[in-house]
Protein backbone atom coordinates (compact mmCIF):
# COMPACT_ATOMS: atom_id res chain seq x y z
CA UNK A 1 0.00 0.00 0.00
CA UNK A 2 1.31 3.22 -0.69
CA UNK A 3 1.20 6.21 1.46
CA UNK A 4 2.02 9.54 0.15
CA UNK A 5 2.41 12.08 3.39
CA UNK A 6 1.96 16.05 2.67
CA UNK A 7 4.11 17.92 5.35
CA UNK A 8 6.50 20.93 4.99
CA UNK A 9 8.31 19.52 8.23
CA UNK A 10 11.36 17.40 6.85
CA UNK A 11 11.75 15.74 9.75
CA UNK A 12 8.32 13.78 9.24
CA UNK A 13 10.17 11.66 7.01
CA UNK A 14 12.52 9.79 9.30
CA UNK A 15 9.61 9.83 11.77
CA UNK A 16 7.40 8.12 9.51
CA UNK A 17 10.37 5.65 8.58
CA UNK A 18 11.49 5.03 12.19
CA UNK A 19 7.34 4.40 13.69
CA UNK A 20 6.84 2.14 10.67
CA UNK A 21 10.08 0.56 9.83
CA UNK A 22 8.04 -3.26 10.41
CA UNK A 23 5.62 -1.97 8.32
CA UNK A 24 8.07 -0.78 5.71
CA UNK A 25 10.03 -4.07 6.08
CA UNK A 26 7.65 -6.78 5.66
CA UNK A 27 6.47 -4.36 2.15
CA UNK A 28 2.89 -3.87 3.74
CA UNK A 29 3.35 -0.09 3.49
CA UNK A 30 5.58 2.05 1.42
CA UNK A 31 6.14 5.81 1.86
CA UNK A 32 6.17 8.77 -0.68
CA UNK A 33 6.98 12.19 0.86
CA UNK A 34 5.82 15.51 -0.05
CA UNK A 35 6.85 18.73 1.43
CA UNK A 36 4.03 21.19 -0.17
CA UNK A 37 0.78 20.80 -1.30
CA UNK A 38 2.04 21.72 -5.11
CA UNK A 39 4.75 18.98 -4.38
CA UNK A 40 2.17 16.73 -3.71
CA UNK A 41 -0.10 17.52 -6.61
CA UNK A 42 3.13 16.35 -8.95
CA UNK A 43 3.65 13.72 -7.28
CA UNK A 44 -0.02 12.73 -7.83
CA UNK A 45 0.05 13.69 -11.45
CA UNK A 46 3.28 11.41 -12.44
CA UNK A 47 2.63 8.32 -9.84
CA UNK A 48 -1.14 7.98 -11.18
CA UNK A 49 -3.05 5.55 -8.93
CA UNK A 50 0.10 4.99 -7.18
CA UNK A 51 -1.23 6.64 -3.79
CA UNK A 52 -3.98 5.15 -2.39
CA UNK A 53 -4.01 6.98 0.59
CA UNK A 54 -2.75 10.32 1.10
CA UNK A 55 -1.50 11.72 5.06
CA UNK A 56 -1.28 15.50 4.78
CA UNK A 57 -0.56 18.17 7.01
CA UNK A 58 -3.01 21.12 6.64
CA UNK A 59 -1.04 24.53 7.85
CA UNK A 60 1.83 24.52 4.91
CA UNK A 61 3.16 27.60 3.19
CA UNK A 62 2.05 28.21 -0.13
CA UNK A 63 -1.13 25.50 -1.12
CA UNK A 64 -2.38 24.51 2.12
CA UNK A 65 -3.43 21.40 2.91
CA UNK A 66 -7.21 21.96 2.50
CA UNK A 67 -6.64 23.59 -1.06
CA UNK A 68 -4.77 20.35 -1.78
CA UNK A 69 -7.69 18.24 -0.44
CA UNK A 70 -9.67 19.94 -3.31
CA UNK A 71 -7.41 19.13 -6.03
CA UNK A 72 -7.10 15.53 -4.63
CA UNK A 73 -10.54 14.91 -5.18
CA UNK A 74 -11.59 17.19 -8.18
CA UNK A 75 -9.02 16.03 -10.50
CA UNK A 76 -8.03 12.42 -8.99
CA UNK A 77 -11.47 10.74 -8.50
CA UNK A 78 -10.88 6.93 -9.87
CA UNK A 79 -10.66 6.10 -8.06
CA UNK A 80 -10.60 8.37 -4.91
CA UNK A 81 -8.14 8.29 -2.93
CA UNK A 82 -8.21 8.30 0.83
CA UNK A 83 -7.26 11.17 2.10
CA UNK A 84 -6.76 12.13 5.92
CA UNK A 85 -6.02 15.64 7.06
CA UNK A 86 -3.75 16.03 10.03
CA UNK A 87 -3.34 19.95 11.73
CA UNK A 88 -1.84 21.36 15.05
CA UNK A 89 -5.45 23.51 15.13
CA UNK A 90 -7.32 20.14 15.83
CA UNK A 91 -10.69 23.06 16.12
CA UNK A 92 -14.18 22.51 14.39
CA UNK A 93 -13.50 25.30 11.35
CA UNK A 94 -10.59 23.73 10.17
CA UNK A 95 -12.33 20.12 10.62
CA UNK A 96 -15.71 21.02 9.06
CA UNK A 97 -14.07 22.37 5.91
CA UNK A 98 -12.12 19.48 5.71
CA UNK A 99 -15.53 17.07 5.97
CA UNK A 100 -16.85 19.28 3.62
CA UNK A 101 -13.90 19.09 0.98
CA UNK A 102 -14.63 15.32 1.56
CA UNK A 103 -11.99 14.52 3.75
CA UNK A 104 -12.21 10.79 4.92
CA UNK A 105 -10.40 11.22 8.23
CA UNK A 106 -9.39 14.51 10.52
CA UNK A 107 -6.44 13.39 12.89
CA UNK A 108 -4.38 16.13 15.09
CA UNK A 109 -1.06 16.89 16.05
CA UNK A 110 0.57 14.88 18.09
CA UNK A 111 0.04 11.79 15.81
CA UNK A 112 -1.08 8.99 17.62
CA UNK A 113 0.82 6.84 15.92
CA UNK A 114 -1.08 3.72 17.38
CA UNK A 115 -4.26 4.80 16.73
CA UNK A 116 -3.09 5.87 12.99
CA UNK A 117 -1.66 1.96 12.28
CA UNK A 118 -5.32 0.86 13.54
CA UNK A 119 -6.96 3.54 10.79
CA UNK A 120 -4.44 2.57 8.36
CA UNK A 121 -5.26 -0.89 8.53
CA UNK A 122 -9.24 -0.21 8.58
CA UNK A 123 -8.48 1.97 5.57
CA UNK A 124 -6.54 -0.89 3.70
CA UNK A 125 -9.14 -3.84 4.64
CA UNK B 1 17.11 173.04 55.45
CA UNK B 2 16.97 175.27 52.06
CA UNK B 3 16.30 172.07 50.75
CA UNK B 4 12.43 172.09 51.65
CA UNK B 5 12.94 175.93 49.52
CA UNK B 6 13.92 173.58 46.05
CA UNK B 7 11.86 171.23 45.69
CA UNK B 8 9.27 169.32 47.68
CA UNK B 9 9.87 165.81 46.68
CA UNK B 10 13.25 165.22 46.53
CA UNK B 11 13.74 167.08 50.34
CA UNK B 12 11.67 165.08 51.54
CA UNK B 13 13.14 161.63 50.77
CA UNK B 14 15.89 163.58 51.23
CA UNK B 15 15.46 164.26 54.86
CA UNK B 16 14.11 160.71 54.79
CA UNK B 17 17.20 159.25 53.99
CA UNK B 18 19.40 161.11 56.41
CA UNK B 19 17.30 160.61 59.33
CA UNK B 20 15.95 156.78 59.19
CA UNK B 21 16.80 155.12 56.14
CA UNK B 22 19.59 153.02 57.63
CA UNK B 23 17.68 151.94 60.49
CA UNK B 24 14.57 151.57 58.34
CA UNK B 25 16.28 149.33 55.89
CA UNK B 26 17.66 147.30 59.14
CA UNK B 27 14.20 147.07 60.64
CA UNK B 28 13.11 146.15 57.59
CA UNK B 29 15.77 142.99 57.21
CA UNK B 30 15.56 142.16 60.71
CA UNK B 31 12.21 141.47 60.47
CA UNK B 32 12.17 139.53 56.87
CA UNK B 33 14.93 137.60 58.24
CA UNK B 34 12.48 136.15 61.89
CA UNK B 35 9.62 136.20 59.64
CA UNK B 36 10.74 134.74 56.00
CA UNK B 37 13.69 132.47 57.57
CA UNK B 38 12.80 131.97 60.61
CA UNK B 39 16.01 133.07 62.05
CA UNK B 40 15.20 131.84 65.76
CA UNK B 41 14.90 128.44 64.71
CA UNK B 42 17.52 128.01 62.18
CA UNK B 43 20.18 130.33 63.40
CA UNK B 44 19.40 130.57 66.98
CA UNK B 45 23.10 132.23 67.43
CA UNK B 46 21.44 135.27 65.53
CA UNK B 47 18.04 135.44 67.12
CA UNK B 48 19.52 137.50 70.06
CA UNK B 49 21.61 139.99 67.84
CA UNK B 50 19.04 140.57 65.46
CA UNK B 51 16.45 141.42 68.29
CA UNK B 52 19.52 143.97 69.84
CA UNK B 53 19.79 145.48 66.44
CA UNK B 54 16.11 145.94 66.33
CA UNK B 55 15.61 147.76 69.76
CA UNK B 56 19.00 149.70 68.53
CA UNK B 57 17.52 150.51 65.66
CA UNK B 58 13.60 151.86 66.70
CA UNK B 59 15.40 153.94 69.67
CA UNK B 60 18.33 155.72 67.26
CA UNK B 61 14.73 157.07 65.04
CA UNK B 62 13.37 157.94 67.84
CA UNK B 63 16.43 159.56 68.97
CA UNK B 64 16.53 161.25 65.25
CA UNK B 65 13.20 162.74 65.14
CA UNK B 66 13.69 163.55 69.00
CA UNK B 67 16.55 165.66 68.37
CA UNK B 68 18.68 167.28 65.67
CA UNK B 69 22.40 167.39 67.41
CA UNK B 70 23.73 163.96 66.60
CA UNK B 71 21.88 163.98 63.07
CA UNK B 72 25.77 162.91 61.03
CA UNK B 73 26.84 160.98 63.65
CA UNK B 74 23.71 158.84 63.77
CA UNK B 75 23.73 158.47 60.08
CA UNK B 76 27.08 157.24 60.33
CA UNK B 77 26.07 155.12 63.49
CA UNK B 78 23.08 153.62 60.65
CA UNK B 79 25.39 152.89 58.00
CA UNK B 80 28.11 150.76 60.17
CA UNK B 81 25.00 148.92 61.50
CA UNK B 82 23.74 148.70 58.05
CA UNK B 83 27.15 147.62 56.58
CA UNK B 84 27.76 144.98 59.30
CA UNK B 85 24.16 143.25 58.91
CA UNK B 86 25.22 143.36 54.92
CA UNK B 87 28.43 141.97 56.02
CA UNK B 88 27.22 138.90 57.99
CA UNK B 89 24.64 138.42 55.57
CA UNK B 90 26.94 137.79 52.57
CA UNK B 91 29.58 136.20 54.74
CA UNK B 92 27.25 133.54 56.80
CA UNK B 93 26.94 130.50 55.39
CA UNK B 94 23.27 130.65 57.19
CA UNK B 95 21.63 133.41 55.34
CA UNK B 96 22.15 132.25 52.15
CA UNK B 97 19.01 132.69 51.19
CA UNK B 98 18.88 136.45 52.28
CA UNK B 99 21.47 137.05 50.19
CA UNK B 100 19.40 138.71 47.64
CA UNK B 101 19.19 141.52 50.22
CA UNK B 102 22.66 142.43 49.81
CA UNK B 103 22.67 142.86 46.05
CA UNK B 104 19.50 145.02 46.84
CA UNK B 105 20.97 146.86 49.60
CA UNK B 106 24.59 147.51 49.37
CA UNK B 107 24.32 150.02 46.16
CA UNK B 108 22.22 152.20 48.51
CA UNK B 109 24.57 151.50 51.11
CA UNK B 110 27.80 152.48 48.68
CA UNK B 111 25.79 155.74 47.59
CA UNK B 112 24.97 156.91 50.72
CA UNK B 113 28.50 156.00 52.14
CA UNK B 114 30.29 158.05 49.34
CA UNK B 115 27.69 161.44 50.00
CA UNK B 116 28.62 160.89 53.77
CA UNK B 117 31.63 161.38 53.10
CA UNK B 118 31.87 163.76 50.34
CA UNK B 119 29.80 165.47 52.75
CA UNK B 120 32.04 165.15 55.64
CA UNK B 121 35.09 166.46 53.69
CA UNK B 122 34.09 169.31 51.13
CA UNK B 123 30.53 170.40 52.45
CA UNK B 124 30.19 172.94 49.53
CA UNK B 125 30.87 170.28 46.99
CA UNK B 126 28.08 168.06 48.55
CA UNK B 127 25.55 171.28 48.08
CA UNK B 128 26.61 172.03 44.77
CA UNK B 129 26.15 168.08 43.20
CA UNK B 130 23.04 167.28 46.22
CA UNK B 131 20.66 167.11 43.36
CA UNK B 132 22.70 164.31 41.45
CA UNK B 133 23.58 163.25 44.67
CA UNK B 134 19.31 162.69 46.03
CA UNK B 135 18.81 161.33 42.09
CA UNK B 136 21.33 158.99 42.48
CA UNK B 137 20.36 158.24 46.09
CA UNK B 138 16.72 157.51 44.93
CA UNK B 139 17.34 155.22 42.12
CA UNK B 140 20.02 153.51 44.66
CA UNK B 141 16.26 152.67 46.83
CA UNK B 142 14.51 152.25 43.25
CA UNK B 143 16.86 149.59 42.63
CA UNK B 144 16.75 148.13 46.22
CA UNK B 145 13.11 147.98 45.79
CA UNK B 146 13.04 146.63 42.09
CA UNK B 147 15.78 143.90 43.14
CA UNK B 148 13.07 143.11 46.35
CA UNK B 149 10.73 142.82 43.68
CA UNK B 150 12.33 140.24 40.97
CA UNK B 151 13.47 138.20 43.93
CA UNK B 152 9.94 137.82 45.59
CA UNK B 153 8.67 136.83 42.42
CA UNK B 154 11.64 134.75 41.91
CA UNK B 155 11.18 133.40 45.14
CA UNK B 156 7.43 133.01 44.71
CA UNK B 157 8.30 131.01 40.98
CA UNK B 158 10.85 128.92 43.30
CA UNK B 159 7.74 128.27 45.74
CA UNK B 160 5.45 127.22 42.52
CA UNK B 161 8.56 124.78 41.63
CA UNK B 162 8.67 123.23 45.06
CA UNK B 163 5.38 122.71 45.03
CA UNK B 164 5.46 121.22 41.46
CA UNK B 165 7.99 119.15 42.78
CA UNK B 166 5.97 118.40 45.57
CA UNK B 167 3.02 117.50 43.02
CA UNK B 168 5.48 115.07 41.35
CA UNK B 169 7.03 113.36 44.58
CA UNK B 170 3.04 113.03 45.03
CA UNK B 171 2.74 111.70 41.71
CA UNK B 172 5.85 109.55 41.78
CA UNK B 173 4.15 108.36 45.30
CA UNK B 174 0.94 107.18 43.61
CA UNK B 175 3.09 105.88 40.98
CA UNK B 176 5.09 103.87 43.22
CA UNK B 177 1.89 102.64 45.05
CA UNK B 178 0.46 101.28 41.79
CA UNK B 179 3.74 100.25 40.93
CA UNK B 180 3.68 98.22 43.89
CA UNK B 181 0.17 96.68 43.15
CA UNK B 182 1.30 95.72 39.55
CA UNK B 183 4.12 93.72 41.25
CA UNK B 184 1.53 92.14 43.56
CA UNK B 185 -0.47 91.21 40.53
CA UNK B 186 2.22 89.89 38.28
CA UNK B 187 3.07 88.11 41.22
CA UNK B 188 0.25 86.60 41.72
CA UNK B 189 0.03 85.97 38.01
CA UNK B 190 3.62 84.77 38.11
CA UNK B 191 2.41 81.99 40.74
CA UNK B 192 -0.20 81.35 38.37
CA UNK B 193 1.24 80.60 35.51
CA UNK B 194 3.81 78.38 37.86
CA UNK B 195 1.13 76.37 38.82
CA UNK B 196 -0.06 75.56 35.40
CA UNK B 197 3.32 74.80 34.07
CA UNK B 198 3.60 72.51 36.75
CA UNK B 199 0.43 71.33 35.54
CA UNK B 200 1.43 71.09 32.54
CA UNK B 201 4.79 69.32 33.80
CA UNK B 202 2.73 67.09 35.37
CA UNK B 203 0.09 66.50 32.61
CA UNK B 204 3.45 66.05 30.31
CA UNK B 205 3.89 63.32 32.83
CA UNK B 206 1.20 61.34 32.79
CA UNK B 207 1.41 61.54 28.45
CA UNK B 208 5.01 60.05 28.40
CA UNK B 209 3.87 57.45 30.47
CA UNK B 210 0.86 56.63 28.81
CA UNK B 211 3.22 56.57 25.64
CA UNK B 212 5.05 54.47 27.01
CA UNK B 213 1.95 52.18 28.01
CA UNK B 214 0.99 52.36 24.30
CA UNK B 215 4.70 51.60 22.95
CA UNK B 216 4.02 48.32 25.51
CA UNK B 217 1.07 47.50 24.87
CA UNK B 218 1.94 47.59 21.07
CA UNK B 219 4.64 45.86 21.98
CA UNK B 220 2.03 42.96 23.85
CA UNK B 221 -0.55 43.55 21.05
CA UNK B 222 2.50 42.22 18.17
CA UNK B 223 3.37 39.54 20.70
CA UNK B 224 -0.31 38.59 20.80
CA UNK B 225 -0.36 38.35 16.94
CA UNK B 226 2.86 36.02 17.78
CA UNK B 227 0.92 34.03 20.20
CA UNK B 228 -0.40 31.78 17.86
CA UNK B 229 2.41 31.50 15.76
CA UNK B 230 4.51 31.04 18.24
CA UNK B 231 2.01 28.05 19.99
CA UNK B 232 2.06 26.54 16.43
CA UNK B 233 6.21 27.35 16.22
CA UNK B 234 6.90 25.36 19.68
CA UNK B 235 4.34 22.62 19.12
CA UNK B 236 5.76 20.88 15.71
CA UNK B 237 9.32 20.85 17.42
CA UNK B 238 7.57 19.51 20.89
CA UNK B 239 5.65 16.90 18.82
CA UNK B 240 8.67 15.61 17.58
CA UNK B 241 10.86 15.47 20.37
CA UNK B 242 7.86 13.26 21.93
CA UNK B 243 7.49 11.31 18.92
CA UNK B 244 11.19 10.36 18.48
CA UNK B 245 11.65 10.05 22.36
CA UNK B 246 9.07 7.67 21.63
CA UNK B 247 10.54 6.10 18.71
CA UNK B 248 13.65 5.29 20.71
CA UNK B 249 11.92 3.95 23.55
CA UNK B 250 10.59 1.21 21.02
CA UNK B 251 14.00 0.84 19.30
CA UNK B 252 15.55 -0.01 22.75
CA UNK B 253 13.54 -2.20 23.14
CA UNK B 254 14.05 -4.07 20.09
CA UNK B 255 18.09 -3.68 20.37
CA UNK B 256 17.67 -5.56 23.48
CA UNK B 257 15.33 -8.21 21.93
CA UNK B 258 18.13 -8.20 19.30
CA UNK B 259 21.36 -8.39 21.55
CA UNK B 260 19.57 -11.35 23.49
CA UNK B 261 19.16 -13.29 20.55
CA UNK B 262 22.59 -12.90 19.44
CA UNK B 263 22.03 -10.87 16.35
CA UNK B 264 24.61 -8.22 16.81
CA UNK B 265 24.59 -6.60 13.66
CA UNK B 266 20.76 -5.36 13.59
CA UNK B 267 21.51 -4.04 17.14
CA UNK B 268 24.21 -2.09 15.59
CA UNK B 269 21.64 -0.97 13.02
CA UNK B 270 19.59 -0.09 15.64
CA UNK B 271 21.56 1.74 17.91
CA UNK B 272 22.73 3.81 14.71
CA UNK B 273 19.15 4.73 14.50
CA UNK B 274 18.60 5.55 17.89
CA UNK B 275 21.95 7.86 17.99
CA UNK B 276 20.02 9.64 14.50
CA UNK B 277 16.73 10.07 16.65
CA UNK B 278 18.67 11.36 19.84
CA UNK B 279 19.69 14.09 17.63
CA UNK B 280 16.59 14.88 16.01
CA UNK B 281 15.27 15.34 19.53
CA UNK B 282 18.24 17.35 20.78
CA UNK B 283 17.48 19.48 16.94
CA UNK B 284 13.95 20.30 17.85
CA UNK B 285 14.42 20.99 21.85
CA UNK B 286 16.67 23.39 20.78
CA UNK B 287 14.45 25.02 18.20
CA UNK B 288 11.52 25.09 20.67
CA UNK B 289 13.74 26.67 22.94
CA UNK B 290 14.95 29.20 20.59
CA UNK B 291 11.55 30.05 20.11
CA UNK B 292 10.64 30.89 23.44
CA UNK B 293 13.63 32.34 24.02
CA UNK B 294 12.86 34.85 20.71
CA UNK B 295 9.48 35.19 22.31
CA UNK B 296 10.48 36.32 25.91
CA UNK B 297 13.03 38.89 23.88
CA UNK B 298 10.38 40.01 21.88
CA UNK B 299 7.91 41.14 25.16
CA UNK B 300 11.14 42.47 26.95
CA UNK B 301 12.06 45.51 26.90
CA UNK B 302 14.52 46.47 24.55
CA UNK B 303 18.44 46.18 26.04
CA UNK B 304 19.35 48.33 23.78
CA UNK B 305 22.61 46.44 23.34
CA UNK B 306 23.38 45.78 19.97
CA UNK B 307 24.43 42.05 19.22
CA UNK B 308 25.79 40.35 16.24
CA UNK B 309 22.81 38.67 14.45
CA UNK B 310 22.22 36.72 11.23
CA UNK B 311 19.76 38.71 9.62
CA UNK B 312 18.83 36.10 7.61
CA UNK B 313 17.66 33.66 10.13
CA UNK B 314 15.99 36.77 11.95
CA UNK B 315 13.63 37.41 8.89
CA UNK B 316 12.83 33.66 8.75
CA UNK B 317 11.94 33.78 12.01
CA UNK B 318 9.89 36.25 12.38
CA UNK B 319 7.78 35.97 9.10
CA UNK B 320 7.01 32.36 10.07
CA UNK B 321 5.79 33.43 12.95
CA UNK B 322 3.50 36.09 11.04
CA UNK B 323 2.55 33.74 9.18
CA UNK B 324 1.64 31.41 11.62
CA UNK B 325 -0.29 34.16 13.96
CA UNK B 326 -2.14 35.28 11.06
CA UNK B 327 -3.35 31.98 10.18
CA UNK B 328 -4.06 31.47 13.75
CA UNK B 329 -6.39 33.85 13.25
CA UNK B 330 -7.56 33.58 9.85
CA UNK B 331 -8.32 29.61 9.47
CA UNK B 332 -9.06 30.58 5.47
CA UNK B 333 -6.36 32.70 5.02
CA UNK B 334 -3.30 31.74 2.92
CA UNK B 335 -0.50 33.35 1.06
CA UNK B 336 2.37 31.73 -0.38
CA UNK B 337 5.84 33.38 1.29
CA UNK B 338 9.04 33.03 -0.68
CA UNK B 339 12.60 34.35 0.91
CA UNK B 340 15.48 35.04 -0.86
CA UNK B 341 18.41 36.11 1.53
CA UNK B 342 21.94 36.82 0.69
CA UNK B 343 24.41 34.69 1.92
CA UNK B 344 27.11 36.88 1.55
CA UNK B 345 25.57 38.98 4.97
CA UNK B 346 27.68 38.45 7.83
CA UNK B 347 26.70 38.70 11.00
CA UNK B 348 25.23 42.88 11.82
CA UNK B 349 25.35 44.24 14.98
CA UNK B 350 21.79 44.84 15.69
CA UNK B 351 19.24 45.10 18.77
CA UNK B 352 18.34 42.00 18.01
CA UNK B 353 14.55 42.36 19.81
CA UNK B 354 14.27 45.96 18.18
CA UNK B 355 14.93 44.88 14.77
CA UNK B 356 12.69 41.81 14.53
CA UNK B 357 9.54 43.93 16.24
CA UNK B 358 10.29 45.99 13.09
CA UNK B 359 10.63 42.72 10.73
CA UNK B 360 7.37 41.36 12.46
CA UNK B 361 5.37 44.68 12.12
CA UNK B 362 6.65 44.94 8.15
CA UNK B 363 5.37 41.43 7.80
CA UNK B 364 2.13 41.50 9.70
CA UNK B 365 1.08 44.48 7.49
CA UNK B 366 2.11 42.78 4.49
CA UNK B 367 0.10 39.79 5.27
CA UNK B 368 -2.68 42.02 6.41
CA UNK B 369 -2.79 43.78 2.62
CA UNK B 370 -2.48 40.80 1.02
CA UNK B 371 -5.39 39.41 2.65
CA UNK B 372 -7.83 42.43 2.53
CA UNK B 373 -7.10 41.96 -1.47
CA UNK B 374 -8.02 38.24 -1.32
CA UNK B 375 -11.48 38.95 0.22
CA UNK B 376 -12.21 40.60 -2.84
CA UNK B 377 -12.37 37.45 -4.81
CA UNK B 378 -10.08 38.70 -7.56
CA UNK B 379 -9.78 35.91 -10.13
CA UNK B 380 -6.09 34.39 -10.90
CA UNK B 381 -5.15 36.31 -7.49
CA UNK B 382 -2.14 34.66 -5.22
CA UNK B 383 -1.30 36.69 -2.15
CA UNK B 384 2.63 36.70 -2.00
CA UNK B 385 4.51 37.96 0.39
CA UNK B 386 8.56 37.71 -0.46
CA UNK B 387 11.17 39.21 1.84
CA UNK B 388 14.59 39.97 0.12
CA UNK B 389 17.77 40.52 1.96
CA UNK B 390 21.06 41.85 0.22
CA UNK B 391 24.42 43.25 0.96
CA UNK B 392 24.29 46.35 -1.17
CA UNK B 393 27.29 48.70 -1.61
CA UNK B 394 29.37 51.36 0.89
CA UNK B 395 28.79 48.86 3.82
CA UNK B 396 25.21 48.30 4.00
CA UNK B 397 23.02 45.84 4.21
CA UNK B 398 18.97 46.17 2.33
CA UNK B 399 16.14 44.25 3.89
CA UNK B 400 13.30 43.91 1.56
CA UNK B 401 9.03 43.15 2.65
CA UNK B 402 7.13 43.33 -0.31
CA UNK B 403 3.94 41.87 -0.61
CA UNK B 404 0.77 42.27 -3.80
CA UNK B 405 -1.59 43.19 -2.00
CA UNK B 406 -3.48 46.98 -2.15
CA UNK B 407 -0.73 48.68 -1.97
CA UNK B 408 -0.51 52.18 -0.18
CA UNK B 409 -2.86 54.86 -1.57
CA UNK B 410 -0.85 58.20 -2.54
CA UNK B 411 -2.89 61.06 -0.11
CA UNK B 412 -1.84 58.97 2.80
CA UNK B 413 1.41 57.94 1.86
CA UNK B 414 3.44 60.46 3.84
CA UNK B 415 1.56 60.14 6.82
CA UNK B 416 1.65 56.54 7.19
CA UNK B 417 5.18 56.94 9.42
CA UNK B 418 3.34 59.34 11.98
CA UNK B 419 2.21 58.07 15.80
CA UNK B 420 -1.55 56.43 15.50
CA UNK B 421 -2.08 56.67 11.80
CA UNK B 422 -3.64 53.70 10.95
CA UNK B 423 -5.85 52.51 7.94
CA UNK B 424 -7.37 49.66 9.77
CA UNK B 425 -10.11 49.67 11.54
CA UNK B 426 -10.77 50.68 15.05
CA UNK B 427 -9.18 47.71 17.66
CA UNK B 428 -7.28 46.26 14.39
CA UNK B 429 -4.00 48.86 14.79
CA UNK B 430 -2.61 51.26 17.25
CA UNK B 431 -1.36 53.09 14.60
CA UNK B 432 2.11 52.83 16.35
CA UNK B 433 3.87 50.11 14.34
CA UNK B 434 5.26 51.78 11.52
CA UNK B 435 6.34 55.08 13.45
CA UNK B 436 7.85 52.52 15.89
CA UNK B 437 9.47 50.74 13.46
CA UNK B 438 10.79 54.45 12.22
CA UNK B 439 12.16 55.19 15.02
CA UNK B 440 13.47 51.58 15.33
CA UNK B 441 16.00 52.04 11.75
CA UNK B 442 16.14 55.69 11.95
CA UNK B 443 17.27 56.42 15.52
CA UNK B 444 18.47 53.67 17.09
CA UNK B 445 20.28 52.02 14.12
CA UNK B 446 21.14 55.11 12.08
CA UNK B 447 19.59 53.22 9.15
CA UNK B 448 16.45 54.17 6.90
CA UNK B 449 13.10 52.70 6.38
CA UNK B 450 11.10 53.94 2.83
CA UNK B 451 8.18 52.97 0.77
CA UNK B 452 7.88 51.83 -2.87
CA UNK B 453 4.38 51.58 -3.90
CA UNK B 454 1.68 51.37 -6.15
CA UNK B 455 -1.87 51.86 -5.66
CA UNK B 456 -3.35 48.29 -6.05
CA UNK B 457 -0.50 46.70 -6.97
CA UNK B 458 1.35 46.23 -3.65
CA UNK B 459 3.81 47.82 -1.61
CA UNK B 460 7.64 47.43 -0.85
CA UNK B 461 9.38 48.59 2.80
CA UNK B 462 12.92 48.80 2.40
CA UNK B 463 15.47 48.55 5.43
CA UNK B 464 18.84 49.92 5.31
CA UNK B 465 21.13 49.20 7.90
CA UNK B 466 24.69 49.84 8.14
CA UNK B 467 26.88 47.09 8.78
CA UNK B 468 29.36 48.88 11.23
Amino acid sequence: MKILVVDDERDIEVLFEQRFRREIKTGEIDFAFAYSGEQALQYLTQHVHEAVLILSDINMPGMSGLELLRHIKQKFSHPPPVVMMITAYGDAENYNQAMRLGADDFLTKPLDFTLLKEKLKDKVQ
Amino acid sequence: MRAWGLSQGPCYAALLTNMSTEFIIIILVVVYLRRALKAKLFIPEWHDRLQWLLYASIGLIVAQVVTDNFRILLHWVGMIMLGWLLYNLNKNEKFKEAKFLVTAIVPYLAVAFVIAVIRLIDIDLYNEWRGWADAIQTFAVIWGVGTWIVTRKQRKELIRAKQKAHEEEENNKVISAMKAQLEVEVAERTAELRKQKEELEITLHELKSAQTQLIQSEKMASLGELTAGIAHEIQNPLNFVNNFSEVNRELIAEMKHEINVGNMAEAKNIAKDIQDNEEKINYHGKRADAIVKSMLQHSRSSSGKKEATDINALADEYLRLAYHGLRAKDKSFNAKFQTDFDDRIAPINIVHQDIGRVLLNLINNAFYSVSEKQQRDIPGYEPTITVTTKKIGDGRVEIRVADNGNGVPKKVLDKIFQPFFTTKPTGLGTGLGLSLSYDIIKRGHGGELKVETKEGEGAEFIIILPIQ
